[in-house]
């Protein structure tokens, strides 16, 4: 009888540890809610549709969320443009193409690029990158929304290049074989049966890859200018939800309408990257069933 | 079958208390203790990013005449370390700018009295590329600069180029004085570009023709001919000053503003001692050598 007690307890104690991360993504949920339903209530929803974000103002407070979430969508969209293909061309030649000895070269490498802190690569956009836009496009500066996405195409690379690996090398050797067996090229092959077959896979990756994206902060605040305009031009310079965040919440009075409005920002972004994550984990399902 | 249900019920109980149990537990042990008696080993310093250089500087100078004592400081803007104040997370708050009334407000609604000292003098320093013609500007053109973005570098004498305008992000005491000050309390333009920190305007305004940005003095000093600094009239009439430690103590100077150090009520005991040592002389070099203006 003992013995099963004992054996309950631990059994609860596990499952206790297992659910902790549920219970800190429902606690973050709650918490950052509980905030934005402070600024629902007063001064309401609508001020958040507003064009302009002026928080800090001795005329009139604004809080449009919208030049945020474009400049948000402008980075990443750039970003994810930049990101597939070097992302999946990189995958493809690891696991297709390259020989051993490359593939123990290569991997470890771009998996290094994944661990460099954010804020060195800004460091190194501003110092490098952003003089480098400016002369090259004859911009007046370089601190665009593409100084922020090649950055961002850096930091999403690593995670595409292996899961899109990942997924492509476990494509079953039946289907290549029989592409082969048929008169196809190895290039044939990995196009039209490899990649297509491990497809849902790189579509995962690139999810994951983009959520990594719009998640980003510290690189993205050093070289994308941060003035809040609306805009889709990628040499203009942009203001992301996540650098909105992280420069205002420390100077924000606790419990001021400035403070809820970036709880508001911090809503949009979570219910984003929690999309993203979702869709990413069906296809990553689809392909494991596949 | 009925076992299973039964399980599955444990384990949503269990979970459910785990829900509820966790933030009491969180919220029970997340006050600071706010002891400042003598024994008090440790003493935190946040708040101005301006003032990071010359807290810090304070520090290393108390800790060597007082070994016993650590004196830990870091940045994030005056209005983070206003907050840390209300929440009491820090023991003094660097502000490069006063308290808000609705800062205050909060602060007597938690029961903090937020004690204010003067303990130096800073300038505003209004940089430019060093190859930039233009050697000095009125407060009115520097506010026209920074609130309307049609101006061009050749309607206040200098080449038909755009002006890139750079501003510290609104964390910063800087950017509020600067708006009150010199922008007459209007609005930045929605195309300025807001830096994360006064590095960051340093760098860009060494690199980029067009720039302009603003920065505390100490800063602008040091970075020696990578700027230009500008000298500013105060209107049409007026002789350009240049910022510097003369001028600012003077106040010819405009663009000057006090810096304070904010207590929770009066200061004692290790932070008294460390209050006491910012404002004597040895305190007061600090500040000069570090590219403020002493007050005392």
């Amino acid at each position: 009888m003992k013995a099963v007690w004992k054996e309950k307890a631990i059994r609860l104690m596990l499952f206790a540890s297992a659910s902790t991360s549920i219970l800190i993504v429902i606690g973050i949920f709650v918490f950052v809610g509980k905030e934005a339903g402070h600024f629902a209530i007063e001064p309401g929803l609508k001020e958040l549709f507003g064009s302009k974000w002026i928080p800090v103002s001795f005329q009139k407070e604004s809080f449009g969320l919208l030049p945020l979430i474009t400049g948000s969508l402008l980075v990443t969209a750039l970003a994810t443009i930049l990101t597939i293909p070097f992302g999946v061309g990189a995958a493809v030649y690891i696991s297709e193409l390259a020989r051993p000895a490359e593939r123990e070269f290569l991997k470890p490498f771009i998996e290094i690029l994944a661990g460099i802190p954010s804020v060195v690569i800004g460091f190194f956009g501003l110092v490098v990158l952003v003089p480098l836009i400016k002369s090259v496009f004859g911009l007046s500066t370089g601190l665009t929304a593409l100084a922020g996405a090649v950055l961002l195409a850096l930091m999403a690379i690593p995670t595409v290049v292996s899961i899109s690996e990942d997924a492509i090398r476990s494509v079953p050797a039946s289907y290549k074989a029989a592409s082969l067996a048929l008169g196809a090229s190895k290039m044939q092959t990995i196009w039209k049966v490899t990649v297509p077959a491990a497809l849902p896979g790189i579509v995962a990756a690139i999810m994951l890859g983009i959520g990594r994206v719009i998640g980003e902060t510290m690189a993205v605040m050093m070289v994308t200018g941060n003035a809040a305009i609306i805009t889709a031009s990628p040499f203009d310079s942009v203001r992301t939800m996540t650098a909105t965040i992280a420069a205002e919440m420390g100077e924000v009075a606790f419990g001021s309408i400035h403070y809820r409005a970036l709880f508001c920002v911090g809503i949009v972004l979570l219910l984003t990257t929690f999309g993203l994550n979702i869709i990413a984990q069906k296809f990553l399902k689809k392909y494991r069933m596949g | 079958m009925n076992e299973k249900e039964n399980k599955n019920a444990k384990q949503i109980f269990v979970l459910v208390t785990t829900l509820v149990i966790t933030p009491m537990l969180i919220s029970g042990c997340s006050r600071r203790d706010n002891s400042t008696g003598s024994e008090q080993k440790l003493i935190t310093i946040k708040g101005s990013d301006t003032m990071v250089h010359l807290a810090s500087s304070w520090a290393e100078t108390f800790m060597m005449q007082n070994p016993d004592i650590e004196v830990s400081v870091t940045g994030g803007g005056s209005g983070t370390g206003i907050a840390a104040l209300l929440n009491g997370t820090t023991d003094i708050c660097a502000a490069s700018r006063k308290i808000k009334d609705k800062e205050l407000q909060l602060a007597l609604e938690k029961n903090i009295h937020p004690h204010e000292i003067a303990v130096a003098k800073d300038g505003i320093a209004v940089v430019v590329h060093p190859n930039n013609p233009v050697k000095e500007l009125t407060l009115e053109q520097l506010s026209k600069i920074f609130t309307d973005n049609s101006l061009r570098w050749s309607d206040v004498g200098g080449p038909d180029e755009e002006i890139l305008v750079l501003s510290r992000e609104s964390s910063s005491g800087t950017y509020v004085f600067f708006q009150e000050m010199v922008l007459k309390k209007q609005d930045y333009m929605q195309d300025a570009k807001l830096m994360p920190a006064t590095s960051a305007i340093i760098q860009s305004v060494s690199t980029d023709k067009s720039a302009i940005g603003y920065v505390g003095l100490g800063y602008a000093l040091a970075a020696k001919d990578k700027v230009k600094i500008i000298s500013v009239k105060a209107d049409d009439i007026s002789p350009a000053v240049t910022p510097s430690e003369q001028t600012v103590k003077s106040g010819q100077y405009p663009i000057a503003r006090p810096l304070f150090l904010y207590l929770n009520g009066e200061p004692q005991g290790t932070v008294k001692k460390f209050m006491d040592f910012c404002l004597s002389s040895a305190g007061q070099k600090v500040v000069t050598d570090t590219g403020y203006i002493a007050v005392q």
